[in-house]
């Protein structure tokens, strides 16, 4: 295969890339969307493999990388649970970023493509931060993996003086950075190159560290955005227009999501990564004023009861619902309420879940259809109508705070106005507060009810209550 | 202690001041209870029932009050009760203390300790619960349009039949406290055409969502008054709300009048003119009776007839729906006993420094405590906290781009930046890396453009779509393992086998990702169903 036809090949393969994204704009186009996406991978490997880059003796090898690759792939994708998912996406950003790097790595040892002046430095710059945000993508979403999964606590880890730690951590490799382009042969950039990815690699695991649980959706979409563009790089490395669009598309795909995550929760970008909720700001939860009134506690009966005697019912999922594996029960509740002539629907809070769409997924997964699953614009101007609004495992997205108190932490961040509803029940495990560490003045309002327990095991009592 | 229900001994009273389901209840309190035989047959509850939920049945009403510590009644006691009562009895029940100053002096002189249901302070909300006169008003309003309907010679809803066609019935109610609201609610259940006034205007939404319409007085005047209640307008304002009424009476079928101000006369609204000036056939049902009434002709407590109008003035619409009154308002007691005893041990501590039970309680041990301190709480909230209330508009979420187009200054600092960027590229960059920056460029627009069309119920399976494109990192790989000898001859000193081993393990990698993301993408959009 010629140079040129390679190339149209490639072109093709950016087209189908694009319109893979493009077809998510709607459930209905999305497989189709994916389907564009294997075709373009499958052309552009093709036309690499058998393109003029490529010698026949490599072909052995490339097989049995990608066979044994595919194969780990397939199992997983086949095996994870969709509770799973944000674990699933966070370990596959580490092995881009890791990927990244080894062929960062291999590109500087390559002395077969020789540049000169100008080019050479330029090339050697992309080699550096190729690697750089290779080697931060992979430490930082290692990280991601651990907590996401449980294996590292949740709660976000501030060293002291975090901020000057980063701030050193950059100037030493920017200073790296200049020997590197100044050493003469390959051994003698190496050092340089090592310890930069080890600083990397350092600053990746401390800034994912620094991060709590419930931003986790910012750091997981950032991470996608980091591998986008470690991607990028690693096409401007390598000369490789495919790479460098590729990478383009998917870095600026994460970069609007951790956008539309902030925004969601009022917060800027920087504040998220600079670390945990209100450790920033002195004292932040005794601002707020105390909430007066009562906790009224339900039974499961009760819940019953109340849904029985409703018309229309919002159910607001967050990660309690996710965590208690309680999605296939919501839908059993949801499937005998609509067969009654209830009107139930959904709620989705953008951040609700440890990643962007969490909630979507798992209600998808329990064969929820999706056309009653609405965002948060969407439902909110709908809650005065409704008789009942069931909170399952969610909190601080449900914080009337965030729109009454302006003293709140969360003072602003857009919330369900589940309040508005005739009467609210909470499924909560305890009276324990949010991530925010906001005291939530929903569970003592007079309307609110709420049910403790186990997502999972109170809304199979309902369940029996609601067939009986 | 011992809790003791007489029977009410107010001429046509039907209620009883507890239910057997209560009675099970307070037991579980820990307190015993006794009820004077027959106190609920007129409330459908039997002895028998009584007796199965674990109450003592007292052959009269002298052994409660000389045996029981705490006594629930629904009427205020008459002077015949109070002598019976012993020294450091407790009272809860209706008592209204500033219509009934002389009551008030003998139950000090009995040294009892009086809790008066009608004192509860509502405007706090965790007294709802208790509080008897909200669930009272609740049945007197729903009462009233079934009152309404019998005296009514039509249908409520409007019909076409074969017979011809039957317009529905008009109902105006005045005054829409929860008396007005359940009327509202009842009569527009019926479907009739429901009307409402009220002085106070936030209340116009609540009357608009129980089905009715709000129909306002051509003044300006805002007529909130404390404790949830309305007070006294001015003359101008008046002139209007007579006008408004007036011409109401005209079109409706039916009137429902609910207003009353506190410690006052009921407020005339309905004039003998304006009654004249109604269809025949026509319905007043006026709730204020007790009060003196609303209309000029109410008789209290009796329905009569006037100029065709039939004018209804019970002053015991509770009483009629004796069984549903008596089970709300025992667990408004109930509510309250449990107040009282938070121990659950059966023994009651009235504690002042609670400030429900501190306006509940209108004597303690012969000391009249009434009225109670104004309430802290709601001092400020009504006028100041409205703006701060106000909602913002929060920008519209998803869609093309953010919300609100940057600020111009924003705009221009962006630009600049970016103008100094590419003005550095192009001074220094080769030829070859601007046409690679050029594609990274318009890429970066173009993601850009496709991303915010994605609606955000498929960001996971984007996430994990994008996921499976990065792989594309693996023709970089590709591209390493063993490229073709260039012409030129080999530069000899090419690592080839380290080279070969990382291109291996990165084509591995990748590869999962290549073929784990799309098969997982896969699955997951394979559930998303309508």
């Amino acid at each position: 295969m010629s140079a040129s036809l390679t190339t149209v090949a490639y072109l093709g393969a950016t087209i189908l890339f694009i319109l893979s994204l493009g077809g998510l704009s709607n459930p209905e186009s999305s497989r189709r969307g994916n389907l564009y996406g294997i075709i373009g991978m499958t052309i552009a490997v093709l036309a690499t493999v058998f393109g003029p880059r490529v010698a026949a003796a490599g072909i052995p090898w490339l097989i049995a990388a990608m066979v044994a690759g595919g194969a780990i792939g397939l199992y997983a994708a086949r095996a994870v649970q969709m509770t799973q998912m944000p674990e699933l996406v966070a370990i596959m950003h580490s092995l881009v970023g890791l990927a990244a790097c080894l062929v960062g790595y291999a590109s500087y040892i390559d002395t077969s493509i020789a540049f000169s002046g100008a080019e050479k430095a330029i090339h050697e710059i992309e080699i550096y931060i190729g690697i750089l945000i290779g080697a931060v993508t992979f430490s930082g979403s290692v990280i991601a993996f651990g907590k996401l999964s449980g294996k590292i606590g949740g709660k976000p880890l501030l060293l002291p003086a975090r901020h000057w730690l980063n701030l050193a951590g950059l100037l030493v490799v920017l200073w790296f950075g200049r020997e590197f382009l100044h050493a003469p042969t390959v051994q003698a950039g190496m050092t340089p190159l090592i310890i930069m990815t080890v600083i990397s690699l350092l600053f990746g695991i401390h800034m994912v560290m620094a991060i709590g649980g419930a931003d986790m959706p910012v750091v997981v979409s950032m991470l996608n955005s980091y591998s986008g563009w470690a991607a990028a790089a690693t096409g401007f490395m390598l000369s490789n227009d495919l790479l460098i669009v590729t990478g383009a598309l998917v870095g600026s795909s994460g970069a609007i999501l951790s956008y539309i995550m902030c925004r969601a929760m009022n917060r800027n970008f920087v504040s998220v990564i600079a670390g945990g909720f209100g450790t920033g700001g002195g004292t932040p939860a005794a601002a707020g004023a105390q909430p007066a009134g009562e906790v009224v506690a339900v039974s499961a009966v009760e819940t019953a009861e109340l849904l029985r005697e409703a018309k229309n019912v919002i159910i607001v999922p967050g990660y309690g619902m996710a965590v208690a594996q309680a999605q296939h029960t919501v839908f059993e509740i949801t499937k005998h309420l609509r067969e009654k002539g209830v009107n139930v629907r959904f709620g989705i809070h953008p951040v609700a879940g440890r990643m962007p769409g969490h909630m979507n997924v798992l209600l998808a997964e329990a064969k929820v259809p999706y056309d009653i699953v609405m965002e948060m614009d969407e439902i909110n101007a709908d809650f005065p109508e409704t008789d009942l609004a069931m909170v399952i495992g969610a909190n601080d997205i449900v914080n009337p705070a965030a729109q009454e108190d302006p003293a709140s932490p969360i003072a602003g961040m857009p919330v369900l106005e589940v309040w508005k509803a005739k009467t609210s029940i909470v499924m909560k495990r305890s009276m324990a507060s949010g991530y925010a560490g906001v005291d939530n003045p929903l569970f003592y309002k007079e309307n609110n009810r709420m049910l403790f327990g186990d997502a999972k095991k109170m809304l199979d009592e309902v369940l029996v209550a609601l067939m009986a | 202690m011992r809790i003791g229900v007489p029977k009410e001994v107010f001429a046509g009273e039907r209620r009883v001041a507890t239910a057997p389901e209560v009675v099970e209840k307070l037991i579980k309190l820990g307190f015993s209870v006794t009820v004077e035989t027959g106190a609920g047959d007129a409330a459908n509850f039997s002895d028998d029932a009584f007796r199965a939920a674990g109450a003592v049945v007292a052959a009269n009403a002298e052994g409660i009050w000389a045996e029981c510590d705490i006594v629930f009644k629904v009427r205020a006691p008459n002077l015949d009760e109070v002598a019976q009562m012993r020294a450091g009895q407790t009272l809860i029940s209706f008592i209204w203390p500033a219509q009934n100053p002389e009551l008030m002096q003998q139950l000090a002189a009995k040294k009892a300790t009086v809790l008066a249901i009608d004192s509860l302070p509502r405007t706090l909300s965790r007294a709802q619960k208790m509080d008897a006169l909200t669930s009272m008003a609740g049945i007197s309003g729903y009462r009233a349009v079934i009152e309404a309907a019998n005296a009514f010679g039509r249908f409520f809803n409007g019909q076409i039949t074969a017979a011809g066609k039957v317009p529905p019935a008009k109902v105006f109610i005045a005054g829409a406290g929860v008396a007005g609201l359940a009327a509202i609610g009842t009569a527009a259940n019926l479907g009739a055409i429901v009307r409402a006034n009220d002085t106070r205007a936030e209340v116009a939404d609540q009357v608009v969502s129980l089905g009715g319409e709000f129909v306002k007085v051509d003044y300006e005047e805002e007529g909130s008054g404390g404790g949830g209640y309305a007070k006294v307008m001015s003359e101008g304002f008046q002139q209007a709300q007579r006008e408004m009424y007036a011409k109401q009476a005209r079109e409706v079928d039916i009137i429902i009048t609910t207003a009353l101000i506190p410690g006052k006369p009921a407020p005339k609204l309905i004039s003998a003119e304006m009654v004249k000036s109604m269809k025949p056939g026509s319905v007043i049902v006026d709730m204020a009776g007790e009060q003196g009434g609303n209309c000029e002709l109410t008789e209290p407590g009796q329905a009569v007839v006037r100029h065709g109008v039939t004018i209804i003035g019970y002053t015991d619409l509770p009483s009629r729906l004796a069984k549903q009154a008596s089970t709300l308002y025992a667990n408004n007691l109930f509510r309250v006993a449990e107040e009282l005893c938070k121990s659950k041990d059966g023994v009651i501590d009235v504690n002042m420094e609670d400030e429900a039970i501190r306006g509940l309680t209108v004597i303690k041990d012969g000391a009249i405590t009434w009225p109670p301190p104004a309430l802290k709480l709601p001092a400020a909230a009504p006028a100041g906290a409205k703006p701060a209330m106000a909602v913002v508009p929060q920008p519209k979420g998803h869609g093309h781009g953010g919300g609100e187009p940057m600020a111009a200054g924003t705009l221009a600092i962006v630009f600049g930046v970016a103008a100094v960027l590419f003005a550095l590229v192009g001074a220094y960059a080769p030829a070859s890396f601007l046409g690679h920056f050029t594609v990274f460029v318009l890429a970066c627009f173009i993601g850009y453009m496709v991303i915010w069309n994605v609606t955000p119920a498929l960001h996971t399976p984007l996430m994990s779509v994008t996921n499976a494109i990065s792989s594309i990192i693996a023709i970089g790989a590709l591209v390493q393992i063993a490229p073709p000898l260039l012409a030129g001859g080999a530069t000899g000193d090419r690592p080839d086998e380290l080279i070969r081993w990382l291109a291996v393990v990165g084509i591995g990698l990748t590869s999962i990702n290549m073929f784990g993301g799309f098969a997982v993408t896969r699955r997951m959009l394979a559930m998303f169903r309508k």
